[in-house]
C-alpha cells in the first residue's frame, strides 16, 4: 500500500492528537442548519466586528440579497441567497425544534401567546399550499471555512504558518505567513484567499481567541435562529442526524447533511451543513477531495520523471564521447 | 437579470422565464441554446455561476516564468555535467553559465511573487513532504549554491575541484528541480492541474530537456553540439507526446487547454517546439553539416533553438493559464465531481 501523506488517517482520526497534542480537548466545530437560516447576515457582521476583518467593497451584485459574493480573505462568513422556482416545501410549517422548552412554559405560567403583529411570510390565512402559483422558495445558507479533517491548505503550507489547533481547527499564523499563496488553489472549497494590500492569506479561525477562553465563536453567538450551532463535533453530528430525520419525517425529503461523513474526501469537516438542495446550488463542491490524497502518486511520477531526465541526458552525451 | 418570477399570478403576459436561474448567470461565453430555461439544467448547477475554487493568486509571468527558468536551469546543469564528462568543455561551460543565470531568474521570480518577499526565508522554517513547495524550496537551497559554484568555476577557471563538486552535485539535483514543479502544480484543487498529475512531471522534464538542449546549441553551436541537438529532439518528442496524452485523458477538463488564451499559447508552444525540433534536426543533418561550413546550417540550428526556447515558454504559460481558467469556471469543478459521486452512489452502501 502506498504511504499516506495526509496528516490524519482513518485509524487515528482525531486531528488534534495527530497534530501532536497529548491530551487535546474535544474537537469542536459548527453545525450550520440552513433550514432555519433567515439570511439576516448577523454572522457576517459579528465575524467582521470581532476579528477586525477589513471592509472589502460595498457592492451591489444583483444576486438576490447576496451582496457579499463569496468567502475570501476579508469575508469569513458568507450568507448565500438562492431563489428557486419551487414550492416552499413547507419550510415554515411547524418545523422548529419540537415544542417550547419546559422552563419557558413554566415561566409563562398558563398564559397564552399573543400576536405581536410581526410580519410573516405566510399568506394571511396561513395556508401556503392554497395560494396558486407560489412556486418560489429561498434557500439561505451561511458558509464558512470547513476546518477539514484532511486540510489541504495545512498540508501544502511550506512555512508551517497554517497549523492545527488543540481544538482540531485550522488557523493561519499571520506572523509566519510569507504570502506564497499555495494554500489558495489547494483549498477544495475556495475558502482561503490572499489579502491584496497585505500580501498574506486569511481565513476563519473559528474564533481561536474566543475558544481559548471558553467562549463560542462570534458568528454562532450572534445567530438569532441557531442556524449556526457551535459545539463538540461528535455531539453536533448526532444532533444533525436527528434534525435530518425530523425533516424527512415532516416531508422535507431534500434535507441532507454535507461534510458530516468522516469517510468523505476530506475526512469529514469540522464545520458541516444541513442543506435543502445539492451542494453546488450553494456554491459548494459536490464531492471535494483533499488534493494531497494523490500526493504519493504525484511524487512517484515526479521521481520517475527526474530519473528519466537524468538517464536521458547521460544517454544523449554518450555517443561520440572523447574520454 | 431583467425580471423575476416573483410576480402577480394574474399577469399572464409577463414572460415566465428568468435569467437569474441558478447556474445561468455570470458565465459569458456560454452557448445560449435558444431554449427557455423552464427547469434548471439537469446536469450542471452552480451558485450564480460563481467559481467554487479560488484561482491561484500567482502571477503568470512570475510562476509561469519560473516553471520555464527552473526547468531550463535544472536540465542544463545535468547536460553540462554529461557534456563535461564526455569531453565537451565548451558546451559544458555555456550550459553552466546559462543554468546560473536561469537560476537567478527563478529565484527572483519566486521571491517577487511572494506576498511578503522579505519573509522568503520562512520557506526554510520547516521540511514538509506534504508540500511540494517546501520540498522545492529545499531542493533549490541545495541546488542553487552548487550550480553557482559550477558556473563560477567554469567561467573563471578557478577552484577546479570545487567546480567539479558543484557540477556533479547540480547534475544530480537538477532533474529533481525540473520535475518537482509537476507535483507542485498537481497538488492543488485546480481541476486542469490536479487531474493532470500523471503527465505534468513528464511534460515538464521533456520541455526542460528540450530547452536545455536549445540553450546548449546557442552557447556552443560548433562541433560539440551533438548532445544538445539530441536533447532537443528527445525532449521535444517527450513533451509533445505527454501533452497529447494529457489532453486525451483529461476529457472535458482539458477544454481550457484548447480554448482561449491558454489554447492559443499551447498551440503556439506545440508549433514552435515541433518546428524548432525540425529545424534543429535539419541543421544538424548531413546536408546541414555541409552547409555548416558556409554558415547556413548554423543559422537554421540557431533559429530552431530559439523557437524551441520560445515554445517551452509558451507551454509553461499555457499550462498555467489553463489551470486558472479551469478554477474560475465552476463547470470544471462541479461536473467531474458530480460524475464521480454518481458513479459511486450507483453502488452505494459499502464504504472504504
Amino acid at each position: 500500500m502506498a504511504p499516506d501523506l495526509r496528516e490524519t488517517t482513518v485509524d487515528r482520526r482525531d486531528p488534534a492528537t495527530v497534530g501532536g497534542y497529548a491530551a487535546p480537548p474535544e474537537r469542536v466545530g459548527f453545525f450550520t442548519d440552513t433550514s432555519v437560516c433567515i439570511g439576516c447576515k448577523a454572522c457576517e457582521v459579528a465575524c467582521k466586528e470581532w476579528n477586525a476583518v477589513p471592509e472589502d467593497g460595498l457592492n451591489f451584485t444583483g444576486m438576490s440579497y447576496d451582496n457579499t459574493g463569496q468567502l475570501d480573505a476579508n469575508t469569513w462568513r458568507h450568507v448565500a441567497f438562492v431563489e428557486q422556482p419551487r414550492r416552499l416545501g413547507r419550510q415554515e410549517s411547524h418545523l422548529a425544534p419540537a415544542g417550547v422548552p419546559a422552563e419557558l412554559r413554566r415561566a409563562a405560567g398558563g398564559r397564552t401567546a399573543v400576536s405581536l403583529g410581526m410580519p410573516g411570510s405566510a399568506p394571511p390565512d396561513g395556508h401556503v399550499s392554497t395560494v396558486p402559483g407560489m412556486d418560489f422558495r429561498w434557500l439561505m445558507s451561511s458558509d464558512v471555512c470547513k476546518h477539514c479533517t484532511h486540510a489541504a491548505c495545512l498540508d501544502v503550507c511550506p512555512t508551517g504558518s497554517l497549523f492545527r489547533t488543540e481544538f482540531g481547527t485550522v488557523v493561519v499564523q499571520e506572523d509566519v505567513c510569507n504570502g506564497c499563496g499555495y494554500c489558495v488553489p489547494a483549498c477544495p472549497y475556495g475558502v482561503i484567499d490572499k489579502r491584496e494590500d497585505d500580501g498574506r492569506v486569511w481565513k476563519c479561525t473559528l474564533c481561536y481567541d474566543r475558544l481559548s477562553v471558553g467562549q463560542e465563536p462570534a458568528c454562532a453567538k450572534s445567530c438569532p435562529t441557531d442556524s449556526i450551532q457551535f459545539g463538540e463535533l461528535s455531539e453536533l453530528r448526532s444532533r444533525a442526524a436527528a434534525r435530518v430525520s425530523d425533516l424527512h419525517d415532516a416531508g422535507v425529503t431534500d434535507a441532507r447533511l454535507y461534510g458530516a461523513d468522516p469517510y468523505d474526501g476530506v475526512g469529514g469537516t469540522g464545520a458541516f451543513f444541513l442543506l435543502l438542495d445539492e451542494p453546488e446550488v450553494y456554491g459548494l463542491p459536490p464531492d471535494p477531495v483533499v488534493t494531497t490524497r494523490d500526493l504519493p502518486a504525484m511524487w512517484r511520477r515526479a521521481g520517475l520523471a527526474a530519473a528519466g531526465l537524468l538517464v536521458a541526458l547521460v544517454a544523449v552525451a554518450l555517443p561520440g564521447a572523447r574520454r | 437579470m431583467t425580471h423575476t418570477d416573483v410576480r402577480l399570478d394574474t399577469a399572464a403576459d409577463l414572460p415566465v422565464e428568468r435569467d437569474a436561474l441558478i447556474g445561468s448567470s455570470g458565465r459569458p461565453g456560454r452557448r445560449q441554446r435558444g431554449e427557455r430555461l423552464m427547469v434548471p439544467r439537469a446536469e450542471f448547477r452552480s451558485y450564480y455561476g460563481r467559481p467554487v475554487l479560488k484561482p491561484p493568486t500567482w502571477e503568470a509571468a512570475d510562476i509561469g516564468g519560473y516553471l520555464f527558468l527552473g526547468g531550463l536551469a535544472g536540465a542544463s546543469s545535468t547536460l553540462a555535467a554529461t557534456a563535461e564528462l564526455t569531453g565537451r568543455p565548451q558546451l559544458a561551460r555555456g550550459l553552466k553559465a546559462g543554468a546560473a543565470v536561469a537560476l537567478a531568474g527563478s529565484l527572483y521570480s519566486l521571491v517577487h511573487d511572494l506576498g511578503r518577499p522579505e519573509r522568503f526565508l520562512n520557506m526554510l522554517r520547516v521540511v514538509k513532504v506534504t508540500s511540494p513547495m517546501s520540498i522545492g524550496s529545499w531542493l533549490l537551497a541545495g541546488y542553487g549554491p552548487l550550480a553557482v559554484l559550477a558556473a563560477g568555476s567554469a567561467v573563471t577557471g578557478r577552484l577546479p575541484r570545487l567546480g567539479r563538486l558543484g557540477t556533479l552535485g547540480a547534475a544530480v539535483l537538477g532533474p529533481a528541480v525540473a520535475s518537482y514543479t509537476g507535483a507542485l502544480f498537481a497538488d492543488t484543487a485546480v481541476p486542469a492541474w490536479h487531474q493532470a498529475y500523471r503527465e505534468l512531471p513528464v511534460l515538464f522534464v521533456g520541455s526542460a530537456a528540450a530547452s536545455a538542449g536549445a540553450l546548449g546549441l546557442l552557447a556552443a553551436p560548433g562541433p560539440e553540439a551533438a548532445p544538445a541537438r539530441r536533447a532537443v529532439l528527445l525532449g521535444a518528442a517527450t513533451e509533445l507526446a505527454a501533452a497529447r496524452r494529457m489532453e486525451r485523458r483529461l476529457g472535458m477538463v482539458a477544454e481550457p487547454m484548447r480554448q482561449g488564451l491558454a489554447g492559443g499559447l499551447l498551440r503556439a508552444g506545440r508549433l514552435l517546439s515541433a518546428g524548432g525540433a525540425l529545424a534543429v534536426a535539419v541543421g544538424g543533418g548531413p546536408g546541414g553539416r555541409a552547409r555548416q561550413r558556409s554558415g547556413g546550417g548554423q543559422a537554421v540550428t540557431v533559429a530552431g533553438a530559439a523557437a524551441m526556447l520560445a515554445g517551452s515558454i509558451c507551454l509553461r504559460l499555457g499550462i498555467f493559464e489553463a489551470g486558472v481558467v479551469s478554477a474560475r469556471d465552476p463547470k470544471y469543478t462541479v461536473e467531474p465531481q458530480r460524475q464521480r459521486l454518481e458513479a459511486r452512489t450507483g453502488r452505494r452502501g459499502r464504504r472504504p
